[in-house]
């Protein structure tokens, strides 16, 4: 019975940290479905989002609801800003030049942010909008963070769902990711779609930061450097391009972290992930759910 | 052209030949490195305002005049050992303080003994930084205890004052002081009887510990060592009251810090850490040097910045007394530097360069930290 709540309990300590990835992982794949592009900064937009919550939270007093709708418009913002300024100047250039600025656009993000006058490179506590409270059932407990994270992650989840496959502008972006060129010629925006792409990633990756912050109460400018590279590995295994494979990636990597740690070693965690990596690259690089032609 | 020229060596040539006024004195450069950004900055703060206060005592009647040059290292090794390059090799310094942590400070003392200039670090307490495959490094020498000594203290106080017999650690495997911290305390606590229940690592950059604390669950340890710096610390008591371990928690020098209870909140309050001296410490020198530090920067030293101070007040007596300020001469009196009145104790310097002082116990509470008890050597 112990055995069992103690698999249990990192059952859950996974899914929270999964639920995370999948939220970043949302990003990488939509972006991925729409440009063929690996969007590297993604990582750093999740922790821009953590900054702009940490900062609503501590310089305003607002309710929580808000500090996740605010932050989720100004990351979208930062998303938006982002594709225009870097990568739509690069539509007709190589896929090579596209993906070395996204290498450039996080570095810069990462460099410039944390200058002394902009966020600092020092860690930061992130302050808790409220008190944690943990619920125990007989054999295991579950806190208010958790459900918290749940909650969101699953709403947000349905949310794009009905975006991507129940409105005309999902449409358009499953249409952009099956073939641009056609979708163009049947009178879709392109430009416009990308864009859409990015905000929606981008807020996903934002709300993500909060949750992460939230969840374990410290920030700093390079906080999504790993996350960030950990939800590409999800968004990989779990066939780049589409949506309920990032989730579905994203909930293994977490759940596969935590137990590494439970059962091996901690050390041997992120080692873990990266043959996870190799292994769906080898046998399946079209990932679990990927066909041959990728779709949002 | 050609006149602007001659002017500007006349003008030079008068700088050099001018008579050497009586009050100048000599100018000696003394590097700091130390960490003023990063994971551990208010150590890196602390250090180098105790450094210049060190420094403003000395220029009252010192026989040189010091310039500092202060290098910040983020608390990153591949930086300390560039800013140690620049200061022995640009900068040309007599000395160096620091660096603050021992990942740091190994790298940084291999530099500095390979220059042969003579390295003072306050706090840097791994094995490693005095001693390399078993062989001393002259030039490198430190104020405050190592780690053996540190973590053998722990267990004990844990086994002997909190009657614990079982314990847990969680220690950073990337980072060498935690790392020492964490063999002393495990191989001193079996060896007086205890047990140790769970003996886990993380990374230095996680801030995810559920899946380790899960599992130190199940195991129900007594006490939970936790040697690592406040902002780690702060991290990990949070998760672990969470999950709603009782287990008292157990830390070392690390701990000393305002950010830890701002971090930690609630979860840390009742621990215990090891510490190198308590503002309450009945001693003049030590009172005299809390009241000026208070005096100027608002608030009680931390034990990091009283060690900086004992080793720059170390250098510059021995810079003094040295027959010229040549880092040969320096060694040489540091090496036989014998009962030095610091603010943190008395200070001799053993063959390794290490010196052998007292532990002081403190127990976390809600404004600050109660002195509990002190064990000596």
């Amino acid at each position: 019975m112990e055995v069992l709540g103690y698999i249990l309990e990192q059952c859950i300590n996974g899914l929270q940290l999964g639920a995370v990835y999948a939220l970043i992982a949302l990003g990488y794949t939509m972006v991925y479905g729409v440009l063929r592009l690996i969007n590297f900064a993604h990582g750093d937009i999740f922790m821009l989002g953590a900054f702009t919550g940490y900062y609503l939270i501590t310089k305003f007093t607002i309710p929580i609801y808000f500090v996740f709708i605010i932050t989720m418009a100004l990351t979208g913002c930062a998303g938006y800003i982002i594709e225009k300024v870097a990568y739509k100047p690069l539509r007709g250039a190589p896929k090579i030049s596209l993906l070395i600025t996204a290498v450039g656009v996080s570095l810069f993000l990462e460099y410039f942010l944390s200058l002394k006058m902009i966020f600092t490179p020092n860690y930061i506590g992130f302050p808790r909008p409220f008190e944690v409270v943990s619920y125990n059932f007989s054999i295991l407990s579950v806190t208010n963070v958790q459900i918290l994270i749940f909650t969101i992650t699953g709403v947000s989840l349905g949310l794009l769902y009905v975006l991507v496959y129940r409105t005309k502008q999902g449409r358009a972006m499953r249409a952009v990711s099956y073939d641009q060129e056609a979708a163009s010629l049947m009178g879709i925006d392109i430009d416009r779609t990308i864009s859409m792409t990015f905000i929606v990633g981008a807020a996903l990756a934002g709300l993500g930061g909060i949750l992460y912050g939230i969840a374990y109460p410290q920030i700093n400018v390079f906080m999504g450097v790993m996350p960030g590279i950990k939800s590409f590995v999800a968004a990989v295994l779990g066939g780049i391009g589409i949506i309920h494979g990032a989730v579905l990636g994203g909930l293994i990597i977490g759940m596969s972290e935590v137990f590494v740690s439970a059962f091996l070693s901690s050390t041997f965690r992120d080692g873990v992930i990266f043959i996870v990596l190799f292994l769906v690259l080898l046998l399946k690089p079209s990932g679990i759910f990927g066909k041959r032609t990728e779709k949002v | 052209m050609k006149k602007a020229l001659i002017v500007a060596l006349l003008l030079i040539s008068a700088l050099f030949s001018a008579p050497p006024v009586s009050f100048a004195k000599e100018t000696v450069k003394v590097g700091v490195i130390t960490p003023l950004m990063g994971d551990v900055k208010t150590y890196g703060e602390s250090t180098k305002n105790c450094f210049l206060m060190a420094l403003e005592q000395y220029s009252k009647n010192g026989r040189y005049t010091i310039v500092p040059v202060i290098a910040d290292d983020r608390n990153d090794p591949t930086e300390g050992t560039n800013a140690a390059l620049k200061l022995i090799t640009q900068d040309k310094v007599v000395a160096i303080i620091g660096p603050l942590t021992s990942k740091v400070a190994i790298p940084v003392s291999e530099t500095a003994n390979k220059y042969k200039i003579p390295m003072i670090t306050g706090t840097a307490t791994n094995l490693k930084v005095t001693i390399s495959d078993g062989k001393r490094k002259p030039f490198v020498f430190r104020t405050c205890y190592t780690d053996n000594f540190q973590g053998s203290i722990a267990a004990n106080f844990a086994l002997k004052d909190l009657k614990a017999r079982s314990a847990a650690v969680l220690y950073d495997v990337s980072n060498d002081y935690s790392k020492g911290l964490a063999e002393f305390f495990r191989s001193t606590f079996i060896k007086g009887g205890g047990t140790v229940t769970a003996y886990e690592s993380y990374q230095k950059d996680d801030v995810d510990f559920s899946a380790l604390i899960t599992k130190l669950a199940m195991k129900k340890p007594e006490v939970i060592y936790l040697p690592d710096y406040y902002n780690k610390v702060g991290l990990i008591s949070k998760q672990i009251r969470e999950k709603g371990l009782k287990g008292t928690l157990l830390g070392g020098d690390g701990w000393d810090s305002p950010e830890l209870a701002k971090i930690a909140g609630n979860s840390i309050i009742g621990s215990y850490y090891t510490n190198h001296y308590s503002a309450d410490r009945k001693d003049s020198v030590t009172q005299a040097f809390i009241k000026k530090y208070k005096e100027k920067h608002g608030m009680v030293p931390d034990a990091l910045g009283a060690l900086a101070y004992d080793a720059t007040g170390i250098l510059f007596k021995t810079l003094d007394a040295a027959k010229s300020p040549n880092p040969e001469e320096i060694v040489k009196g540091l090496a036989g530097l014998k009962n030095y009145k610091g603010v943190t104790g008395n200070i001799s310097f053993d063959k390794s360069g290490d010196v052998v002082k007292s532990v002081v116990i403190l127990k976390v509470g809600n404004e600050k930290s109660q002195y509990v008890t002190t064990i000596e050597p």
